[in-house]
């Protein structure tokens, strides 16, 4: 095999271990994408500080749908199916837990918004979905959301649905969880 | 310096070792192109045979055959084996066979390498197919295995499927870097790129395409591993990971890989319709920008597969437009086969049959695909057997027709002797109704709503399902006909002269019919 071989093989091994890389920084690639469009009903913690108040707001009807991920035994269920609301203004909102099991469990909510174009102008300053729940055997609580929707959202947007999904977390260690930072 | 050209130089007289070890160990591109064309062949008849497990149970509505846990098992096989095992390696057949011969080349320039990424294939389908038995069965999810259904719902077996793509991307890798080393450092003087056959060009390309694909292929099914065995959330919503990530992953990988199946295709049905039009093809540095356009855009259009996922709408009208952009080279290289065509003085050889058909179909599996990038009609068709009519009509008597066309045509080369032409012809015009027969009326079915992946279906699909099936079993049938004939061939024939066919043009032809053991040992030269 002569040198321009060589050469030739040299840079097509090295372009498929960089695609292989690729493939893995695709990951983060897409989580930041999300995150910046406000793609995928992703949503992030909105910056303290920034106010979205505002008097001119108009009227909003917001859905809040829950969902136990398969083998989730938990209750789960918003404590008002649906609420009228104003943009520019804050709400608060409420979901009901039970761990109506024998043993002490963890659970994470991870959210979704529909229309997913609503999602860039939903500013939550509190929610479940932030935190890993625990609850002891036969435990309740009533688990808290506080947000706002910015006044700019298009005219198009009349109703919004909010949905959350329960998953068992209990048995996933901490370890590999510090990877994943909550959304 | 002179001892080391001796001994190559006798090494040429040597004919192919003998017995099973030659085929064991063989480094000579002929012999691994041979190989590589019969474990393709054996994979089509298995992955056919799937296909008419699948048929026979949709013959009529309700559960009649299997179990629908053995149904999407039929359904994930065959649609992995027709891929990878089927397609694939039969156009690494042809390019080991092909290219050295096409650029004056002694052999590929790794010719070790060409003997493991071969034999790795029977590993990795012996894997694939041993999941058959194993306890949960084999793998259910489809041959896009979207996550979580793949992982978080997978049968055990997963795992060996898991192992089984790796051990067959590590092939295709392997194959593809001696294409491109082969085209790149080992062409005859004189042979510039733009003087290069044009099958040497689409697998230049192809071959691209699968070192920037194959990989991340690798890395999906790596991350599905890591979620299903190490405890990491990839594709896992409880974890922070999502499953639309892995659509993404795999359709990044998945739109390249259906060009892969057919940039090939368009190489070799540019030589035979050259051939048999007597004409010098129409275009060809067009149809060269074509394959490289084509090969490019198909990085950008992955999410048409992905529509009803629930992307913004700037994302759905990027998307669609530069999937509507490809048809722009496809249709020139369907004009360019068309204008080399008019006013030439064609015959109807078997290999034009099957090149002209191929034409013709492949161009409406086109215009289905361009009605499915239209994002809204798209909403409604996705998911239904119109999807499915759309890639059969582009994968059947698009790849698979062109890859029977390049057997009828290069046969002659291969085995010194001549094919049966009757036989031929009746195999084309069995193929040719049975695809027809079986396809068309899928693309009804499926815009009446008839959803895909399902063993069983409302009494409104009955008729075309059965009409379906009927074609199927021809199609079917006809192949066996195809083992007979390319088997007959191999044993005897009228003997094929040097040139085989009146307008054949290129290196190959000009070796004697059948090719020697080795060829090109000193470059010939180019003009
Ligand atoms: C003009 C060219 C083409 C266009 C515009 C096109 C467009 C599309 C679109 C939009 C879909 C997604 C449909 C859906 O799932 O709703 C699709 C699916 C598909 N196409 Fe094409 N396509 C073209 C050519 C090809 C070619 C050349 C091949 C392969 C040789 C191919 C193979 C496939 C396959 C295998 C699928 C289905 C994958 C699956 O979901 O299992 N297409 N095509
Ligand atoms: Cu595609």
């Amino acid at each position: 095999m002569n040198n321009s071989a060589k050469r030739t093989l040299k840079y097509l091994s090295l372009a498929v271990f960089g695609m292989f890389f690729f493939s893995f920084a695709l990951v983060p690639l897409y989580d930041v994408f999300c995150e910046v469009t406000g793609l995928n009903g992703k949503i992030s913690q909105s910056e303290e500080g920034t106010s979205y108040e505002s008097n001119t707001g108009r009227d909003l009807t917001i859905q809040f749908v829950s969902h136990n991920a398969e083998q989730m035994p938990w209750v789960f269920k918003p404590s008002e199916k649906i609420m009228k609301v104003k943009t520019g203004k804050y709400s608060n909102a409420t979901f009901f837990v039970k761990n109506n099991t024998d043993k002490p469990m963890t659970a994470r909510a991870v959210p979704s918004v529909a229309p997913s174009n609503a999602n860039e102008y939903l500013k939550k300053l509190e929610c479940f979905c932030f935190e890993e729940q625990f609850l002891a055997p036969g435990e309740e609580a009533l688990l808290p959301v506080r947000f706002i929707f910015d006044s700019n959202m298009p005219e198009s947007i009349n109703n919004v649905a909010l949905s959350y999904t329960i998953f068992d977390i209990t048995n996933y260690n901490d370890m590999e969880m510090a990877h994943h930072d909550g959304r | 310096m002179s001892s080391v050209i001796e001994s190559h130089h006798d090494d040429h007289h040597h004919g192919p070792a003998k017995g099973l070890m030659r085929w064991l160990l063989t480094t000579n591109h002929k012999d691994i192109g041979t190989l590589y064309l019969w474990f393709s062949f054996a994979m089509f008849l298995i992955g056919g045979a799937m296909a008419m497990v699948i048929r026979a149970e949709l013959f009529q509505p309700g559960m009649q055959i299997v179990e629908p846990e053995f149904y999407n098992q039929m359904l994930t096989l065959h649609g992995l084996i027709m891929v990878f095992g089927a397609v694939m390696p039969a156009f690494v057949g042809l390019a080991n066979w092909l290219v050295p011969m096409m650029v004056g080349a002694p052999d590929m320039a790794l010719p070790r390498l060409n003997n493991l990424s071969f034999w790795l294939l029977p590993f990795a389908f012996g894997i694939l197919l041993s999941s058959l038995f194993m306890e949960g069965g084999a793998p259910n999810f489809g041959w896009t295995f979207y996550a979580p259904l793949s992982t978080t719902y997978a049968p055990p077996s997963v795992t060996f499927f898991i192992f089984s793509v790796h051990i067959m991307g590590a092939s295709s890798i392997m194959g593809s870097i001696n294409v491109i080393v082969t085209i790149m450092n080992m062409r005859a003087p004189g042979m510039d790129l733009m003087k290069m056959p044009l099958f040497v060009w689409s697998w230049l390309i192809t071959a691209y395409l699968l070192i920037a694909v194959m990989p991340v292929l690798a890395g999906a099914v790596t991350m599905m591993l890591m979620d299903i065995h190490f405890g990491t959330s990839f594709f896992n919503a409880a974890g922070g990971g999502d499953p639309v990530l892995f659509q993404h992953i795999f359709w990044f990988f998945g739109h390249p890989e259906v060009y892969i199946m057919i940039l090939p295709a368009f190489g070799i049905v540019s030589h035979i319709i050259e051939t048999f039009s007597r004409k010098q093809l129409f275009g060809y540095s067009s149809m060269v920008w074509a394959m490289l356009s084509i090969a490019i855009l198909s990085f950008v259009v992955w999410a048409h597969h992905m529509f009803t996922v629930g992307m913004p709408l700037a994302a759905e009208l990027f998307f669609m437009w530069a999937t509507m952009l490809i048809a722009v080279p496809t249709g020139v290289k369907v004009f360019n086969w068309v204008a080399t065509m008019f006013k030439g003085s064609i015959t109807y050889e078997t290999p034009m049959l099957f090149a002209i058909s191929f034409v013709v179909l492949f161009t409406i599996g086109g215009f289905s695909g361009l009605m499915l990038s239209i994002v809204p009609a798209d909403f409604q068709y996705h998911d239904t057997y119109f999807v499915v009519a759309h890639f059969h009509y582009v994968l059947v008597p698009g790849s698979i027709f062109s890859i029977m066309a390049a057997v009828y045509y290069w046969i002659p080369k291969w085995t010194g002797n001549m094919y049966d032409e009757r036989m031929g012809r009746l195999h084309f015009w069995l193929s040719f109704v049975g695809v027809n027969v079986t396809f068309f009326p899928q693309h009804w079915i499926g815009l009446a709503g008839m959803p895909r992946r399902y063993p069983d279906y409302a009494l409104q699909f009955a008729d075309w399902n059965m009409v379906s099936t009927a074609g199927a079993f021809l199609f079917g049938a006809s192949q066996i006909l195809f083992l007979f004939i390319v088997l007959k061939t191999v044993m005897g024939g009228k003997k094929a002269t040097p040139q085989v066919w009146e307008g054949a043009r290129g290196l190959e032809w000009s070796v004697e019919s059948p090719a020697p053991y080795h060829t090109f040992s000193t470059p010939p030269k180019v003009n």
